[in-house]
Formats: structure tokens, C-alpha cells, sequence
């Protein structure tokens, strides 16, 4: 076949287009909210005590910080559902959920006897954490591998990886209202581990299912 | 054509104007020639396929071009993803930039001869799909006419044509 004879194929074929990455991105981030928190809902469900938990300001904190991951992963991962290299600064906003957390950890730590800091770290539901978080991530990550497959990413690992962040976060603000343990110490190591463990199953995802 | 031009083409093919469309796709072939005839040098892959590979590409995620963005630099992302790989299916590993490549990575290739990659893959299609496939494309009729040479309906030859070259992009994504 020529390029001539290709290009009156295609033409030929020009109909109604699909519908736009970005409207189909936006879809699958809310349907990806509703199904991790429908399986929230009918399995673990919020901590009992959440109402004077909610009063607290180490329990609210989880929220803002995995919630601003999920935010930032699913505007970097936009940019990345495109071919057009999306470059460093397009990923520049994913340092923010980190840096807060970092800030919360000096502050937990100059506010807080070193005595206590190991207990709080290790806290009581580190297991739970790192099973549910990634469990709970898994419809919300093949949702988003399934959008990369609608769109044409030039990096399809990357881009799997920041849909497993993007996944990873949307778990983690519905576990945060599950967990117990609110001290960033916990939040940084458990909650980390658990999402680098969606970011790599998404980085794997992405490269077997995203190329085009 | 300038860029304003081709993306005013890419819209209006977008809604539907499929005259717009080829002259997007012409102007978008010879923008595409260039470039893949300055990196594959004479190393094993000839710029044609690439050229072919690139406007399937095109053709199968415009949905993922902003109607409100630049078209030239989603065009050519698309070769450059096309383009390595190309280069990674003929088993060769890319991670330099694309402007080394040719020279890296030229090595000849044989047994090459020029029937397109894309002409390998019409075998791949149903019977059905590929004489719709081949009646545009290879003979260059219209749907109506290959609707009333093959006894379809123009519906079904579009679908069967829709059909047809998702699977031969496909090819392409897989390998």
C-alpha cells in the first residue's frame, strides 16, 4: 500500500472522532474515585471514633497530603496521556504532597519526646496499611492504565507510574479515614511504602498495556 | 502550509470534513518524510514506513490532540515514538537521542525490499475488511463505490474500513 493509497483510507475513515483525552481522563478520575470508595465503604469503612478524630490536626493532615498527591498525580499523568514529551516541569507539582510531608515530619519531631517518635513511626496498623492501601488502589490503577491505553503516551512506563501515584493517592485519602495512626512519622513511611507499591505495579502495567 | 493552516485542517477534520483530513494527512506525510529521512540515514528502516506508521498513529489517537494546542509538535511527537519503535522492534535498543541514532545505529539490513510494512499487515485483516481496506486505499474508490462493488451498505463498509485499520495500527503498537 502506498502513502497515497493509506491517506484516502483515512480520510475516507475521518467520521465523528472519539472523545477528547482529556474529557476521558476526567471520567475515569471520578470512576476511579467511585469504585475505591465503594469497596471502602462495604469492606474496612471509616475508623469508629472518626468525628473527634476529626477534630485533630495530624488526622486531618493525612487527608491534605494524600489528597494533593492524587490531585497532582492525575494533572501530571493529563500531560503524560499525550505524546508530546511532557518534560520535567510538567511533573513538578508531584514534589508537592512531599515537601508538606516533610514539613510535617520536622514539625512532629520538634513537637513530640524523642522517646515516642520510634513507637509512632512503627504505630499499630503498618500491615494493614501496606496491604489495603495497594488493594484498594487496584481498580482505580487499571482504570487509569485503561485511559493510557485510549491515549498515546510517549513514556508509557513513566505514565504508568504516575497512575499508580495517582491510584495510590485517591487509596490513601480513603484509608487515612480508616487508620489510627495519624502521626506523618506513620504517614511517611507506611503510606509511602504502600503507594510505591501501586507506582511499580503502574510503571509494569504501563509498559505492557499503554504502548501503541 | 504553515501551522495555523494545518491546524485549522486537523479541526475541521476533527468534525467530521474529511477533505480537510487528507490535506491535513498530505501536508502531515511530507512534514513526517523529512524528518524520518534525516534519522534513519542508511540504517534498516525505511523513512516511508515510518511515514505510514505515523499518520496510522495520527489517525488512531487525534483524539489526543487539544483543538486549542499547536499541531506540529503533537505531529512530530508521534514520529518520534514511531520512529523508535521502529527501531526497537528491528530488535535494537534505543536510549540515545533520536539525533544519534542514525549514526550509532545504521547498520544494514539485507534482505529489506520495499514492500510497506503496512501492505504486510492488510494480510492480517478479515477478507472482508481487507477488500474494503484495499478498494480505498490500493484502487482508490470512494465508499459509495466500493459500497456497490462489494453489495454492502456504505455503513457497513465504513465500519468494516474503521475496523480494518484499528487492527492494522495495532500491528503496530504490538510487535
Amino acid at each position: 500500500m502506498d502513502t497515497d493509497g493509506l491517506i484516502k483510507a483515512l480520510s475516507a475513515d475521518a467520521g465523528q472522532a472519539k472523545p477528547a483525552m482529556g474529557r476521558v481522563l476526567l471520567a475515569v478520575s471520578v470512576l476511579a474515585i467511585v469504585a475505591a470508595a465503594t469497596v471502602f465503604a462495604v469492606t474496612i469503612g471509616p475508623r469508629p471514633d472518626i468525628a473527634a478524630a476529626a477534630e485533630t490536626v495530624r488526622f486531618l493532615f493525612k487527608f491534605v497530603v494524600t489528597a494533593l498527591l492524587a490531585v497532582t498525580a492525575a494533572s501530571a499523568l493529563t500531560a503524560l496521556s499525550r505524546p508530546q514529551d511532557a518534560g520535567p516541569w510538567r511533573l513538578i507539582g508531584l514534589t508537592v504532597a512531599p515537601v508538606l510531608l516533610l514539613a510535617a515530619i520536622a514539625g512532629e519531631l520538634a513537637t513530640v519526646p524523642a522517646g515516642e517518635w520510634s513507637a509512632r513511626l512503627v504505630g499499630t496498623n503498618s500491615l494493614a496499611c501496606t496491604t489495603l492501601i495497594p488493594l484498594m488502589g487496584i481498580a482505580p490503577l487499571a482504570l487509569f492504565i485503561a485511559a493510557l491505553r485510549y491515549g498515546a503516551p510517549s513514556r508509557p512506563a513513566l505514565a504508568g507510574a504516575i497512575a499508580g501515584l495517582a491510584a495510590g493517592g485517591i487509596s490513601a485519602t480513603l484509608y487515612a479515614a480508616h487508620c489510627t495512626d495519624d502521626s506523618p512519622l506513620f504517614v511517611a513511611t507506611w503510606y509511602t511504602l504502600a503507594i510505591a507499591i501501586l507506582t511499580a505495579a503502574g510503571a509494569l502495567g504501563g509498559r505492557a498495556f499503554a504502548r501503541w | 502550509m504553515d501551522e495555523a493552516e494545518l491546524a485549522r485542517l486537523m479541526r475541521a477534520a476533527l468534525a467530521g470534513d474529511d477533505k480537510a483530513y487528507a490535506g491535513f494527512l498530505v501536508a502531515a506525510a511530507g512534514l513526517v518524510r523529512a524528518f524520518a529521512r534525516r534519522r534513519t540515514g542508511q540504517g534498516g528502516i525505511d523513512p516511508e514506513d515510518i511515514v505510514q506508521e505515523t499518520l496510522l498513529a495520527v489517525h488512531v489517537k487525534r483524539h489526543t490532540w487539544k483543538p486549542d494546542a499547536m499541531v506540529t509538535p503533537w505531529l512530530y511527537a508521534i514520529a518520534r515514538y514511531k520512529l523508535i519503535d521502529s527501531y526497537r522492534r528491528r530488535g535494537r535498543r534505543i536510549d540515545v537521542e533520536i539525533d544519534e541514532i542514525a549514526e550509532t545505529l545504521a547498520a544494514p539490513e539485507p534482505d529489506r525490499v520495499s514492500d510497506r510494512e503496512i501492505g504486510k499487515a492488510l494480510d492480517l485483516l478479515a477478507p472482508g475488511q481487507r477488500s474494503v481496506v484495499s478498494a480505498i486505499s490500493v484502487e482508490g474508490r470512494s465508499i459509495g463505490e466500493t459500497a456497490a462493488n462489494l453489495g454492502m451498505s456504505e455503513t457497513a463498509v465504513r465500519v468494516a474500513l474503521h475496523r480494518g485499520l484499528a487492527v492494522i495500527a495495532k500491528r503496530f503498537g504490538r510487535g
